[in-house]
């Protein structure tokens, strides 16, 4: 499951940052695997997507939220 | 330390980690702005004492890692590896945010040079339930810590007294770090965090619920543009006064230099070239200061960064980005200080899109001209018994502007080639009560820069401008000059036959040739020429130029200055590239000829495009 496919407010832990020229930027961001995050608004039409992530919030596109891989921690429970 | 050097000290931290807020706080109004060699970044320096050690203070942009992304962060790292080296890194971190900030200080901790780190925004973490142990902090970095309000100066004392002192490497283990490892380095924060902060429940911002209206699908652009309209209303309405004092200001001053000076072309260098350059620029500082008070008061309360937020996707499908927003807008105070607020925008493609297309809002310079040319041609009447048409019209042209710039900037999309994909991954600062301190510095600094930049251009071709409209060749030889009786005979006036045949066609006459080319120095200048042409000593009174152009008649008895003729004109100075400062900074921007040259031609061609087909369709 990827970063942008998350419905705003379910908890996620970072799994994998994918090759890309933003890459660097993201992790910079605090976006390494092991990190909890969390959508918590929507720009209109549904675009870029804001997060929070270790404590501050932080937008992101949808394409570039493409290249983060999470698992959402209510899966956690039912595995 | 020894007393007798003098302490080069540097500020760094991530952005909104309130680091002016406490370079403000030390060096008080102890500061100016230094040009970094070679570029057009300014780095800001305050000289401060502290125990008669005298430090130079240098404040560093804002930015999240050691690899610079945009132009603004690349500034804020160069001054680590020149020499000599900082004597000292003064590190200003978010202590909400402390796991993000301490990935910088991490990089600069291996520098090798001794670091004090400060934490600031404490209130802000108690909020969220984080509690810091600055003792542990200070034994597991191995450096001095210490904990300030930045807002309110507590604690601000305290650091400033050991400045003086010996400072320490930090010795603290981040791990390697290299483009694939940053997930150690952070593993590694992770650890010290563990040790040196507890984290309580945490409750719910008040930053969180006012993004729920900010970034509302309605709501949200009803803010905006709720925001902008007041913006816009405020600096029509408070610029007025301190613009009239100016111009009165400066038109006294001419007077007393007309009453003391010897006659000769050295009196009306100073007063028509040099006096009326000057006043050209500085009578604008008002409208730009009181739009960029506004714009730094957005931005430090953490609004703008939300505007970005709800603009980037419609602002991404025309090739640009929701950084583009404040450029833009700046734009429709002067397009010199908006071109330079680009250097935060990391892609190069989005950056030059939004500097090709800036000038094309409408800016102050263009309200003089549109002002005396919707009197001459709209009736002043209202519509629908509520609206004037005068000022209908008027509104109509910042439409215009903001649509063309828009329209253009697809254009530019689809020609300029980049293979790096534009991104916007940016922080959405939590909101803040506004810095005053800080709001005036930024306002101030910027007006200044506009002065500085435009005035050095505007002085220099106010000075040629007005040689070629004061002289003119002797009859029957070319090469040698005299005074002109009048603009007709004179150099401007020989320049605006010349160009006559080719602005025939959009339906100008040489009078308005020679208008043309003067406000090549700036676009209001218009005003002053016309007032010249038709031998008016008042500049200012629109009523006078008015009626001498209303008057003006063509051979065939026909007006001159028909309605066709004057949207004509309204429309080419919507959209020609008549400004020689923007092209000038465009230039130092852009490194390269070639965007300036490109710029000036497609301008032009949309304006004379677009006054072609409003004359013919008019007349």
């Amino acid at each position: 499951m990827t970063l942008d496919e998350l419905n705003i407010g379910q908890l996620a832990r970072i799994q994998q940052v994918l090759d890309s020229p933003f890459k660097e930027k993201l992790q910079e961001m605090g976006c390494v695997p092991g990190v909890l995050i969390q959508p918590i608004f929507k720009a209109p039409f549904g675009d870029p997507i804001a997060y929070d992530i270790e404590g501050y919030t932080l937008s992101i596109r949808k394409s570039e939220a493409k290249n983060i891989t999470v698992k959402p921690l209510d899966d956690l429970f039912k595995t | 330390m020894s007393n007798s050097k003098h302490l080069k000290i540097v500020l760094a931290g991530n952005p909104n980690c309130g680091k002016s807020s406490l370079f403000n706080k030390l060096t008080g109004l102890n500061q100016k702005i230094t040009n970094v060699p070679g570029t057009t970044i300014e780095n800001k320096l305050g000289v401060i004492k502290v125990n008669n050690t005298a430090i130079n203070l240098v404040d560093t942009p804002g930015t999240y890692s050691f690899n610079p992304k945009s132009l603004d962060e690349e500034e804020a790292v160069k001054i680590f590896f020149e020499t000599p080296k900082p004597d000292i890194i003064l590190y200003i971190a978010d202590s909400a945010n402390l796991k993000r900030n301490l990935f910088y200080f991490s990089q600069l901790a291996r520098k090798g040079i001794p670091m004090i780190l400060v934490l600031n925004m404490l209130d802000v973490a108690t909020f969220k339930g984080v509690e810091i142990d600055k003792e542990r902090l200070e034994k597991e970095l191995g450096i001095r810590v210490f904990k300030i309000n930045g807002r309110t100066g507590e604690g601000v004392d305290e650091v400033k007294k050991t400045l003086d002192e010996d400072q320490f490497v930090p010795h603290f283990d981040f791990g390697e770090d290299h483009t694939n490892s940053h997930e150690q380095v952070y593993t590694s924060i992770n650890q010290l965090l563990q040790k040196t902060t507890v984290q309580k429940t945490k409750r719910e911002l008040v930053s969180n619920k006012i993004d729920k209206i900010a970034t509302h699908p309605i709501l949200g652009y009803m803010l905006f543009l709720g925001v902008l309209f007041l913006i816009f209303q405020s600096v029509f309405m408070l610029a007025e006064y301190p613009m009239n004092w100016i111009e009165t200001g400066f038109s006294y001053f001419s007077e007393f230099l007309n009453g003391v000076m010897i006659d000769g072309w050295f009196k009306r260098l100073i007063i028509n070239g040099l006096i009326a350059g000057v006043a050209g620029v500085v009578v604008f500082v008002p409208q730009i200061a009181i739009l960029f008070f506004f714009m730094s008061l957005l931005e430090d309360t953490g609004y703008m960064a939300r505007v970005s937020f709800i603009m980037d996707k419609m602002l991404r499908g025309l090739g640009l980005s929701g950084k583009s927003v404040v450029p833009l807008l700046s734009g429709a105070a002067c397009a010199i200080p908006a071109i330079m607020s680009t250097r935060n925008i990391e892609n190069w493609k989005d950056r030059l899109i939004t500097i090709m297309v800036t000038p094309l809002m409408s800016c102050s310079a263009r309200l003089p001209v549109y002002t005396l040319l919707i009197s001459m041609a709209i009736p002043n009447t209202m519509v629908a018994g509520v609206f004037n048409l005068q000022a209908l019209v008027l509104l109509a042209m910042y439409v215009l502007g903001t649509v063309a710039a828009l329209i253009a900037a697809i254009g530019f999309k689809w020609i300029i080639k980049h293979d790096i994909p534009s991104y916007f991954i940016m922080e959405l600062p939590i909101y803040h009560t506004p810095r005053w301190k800080n709001i005036w510095m930024t306002c101030w600094q910027k007006s200044l820069s506009f002065v500085k930049e435009a005035g050095k251009v505007i002085l220099i071709v106010s000075v040629i401008l007005w040689f070629l409209a004061s002289y003119g060749p002797k009859p029957n030889k070319s090469f040698s000059l005299q005074e002109a009786d009048n603009l007709e005979v004179s150099y401007a006036g020989k320049f605006g036959k010349v160009i006559e045949p080719t602005i025939k066609p959009i339906g100008f006459n040489w009078k308005i040739g020679i208008a043309l080319i003067t406000s090549f120095a700036a676009r209001e200048v218009f005003v002053g020429t016309m007032s010249t042409i038709y031998s008016i000593d008042d500049e200012e009174n629109f009523d006078q130029i008015r009626n001498k152009m209303k008057k003006d008649t063509l051979a065939t008895g026909e007006p001159v200055y028909s309605i066709g003729v004057v949207l004509s004109l309204m429309i080419f100075y919507a959209f020609a590239m008549q400004c020689v400062s923007t092209l000038a900074v465009v230039y130092k921007e852009t490194k390269s000829l070639k965007w300036p040259i490109i710029q000036f031609i497609y301008m032009t061609l949309l304006a004379y495009t677009g006054s072609f087909i409003v004359f013919n369709l008019f007349s």
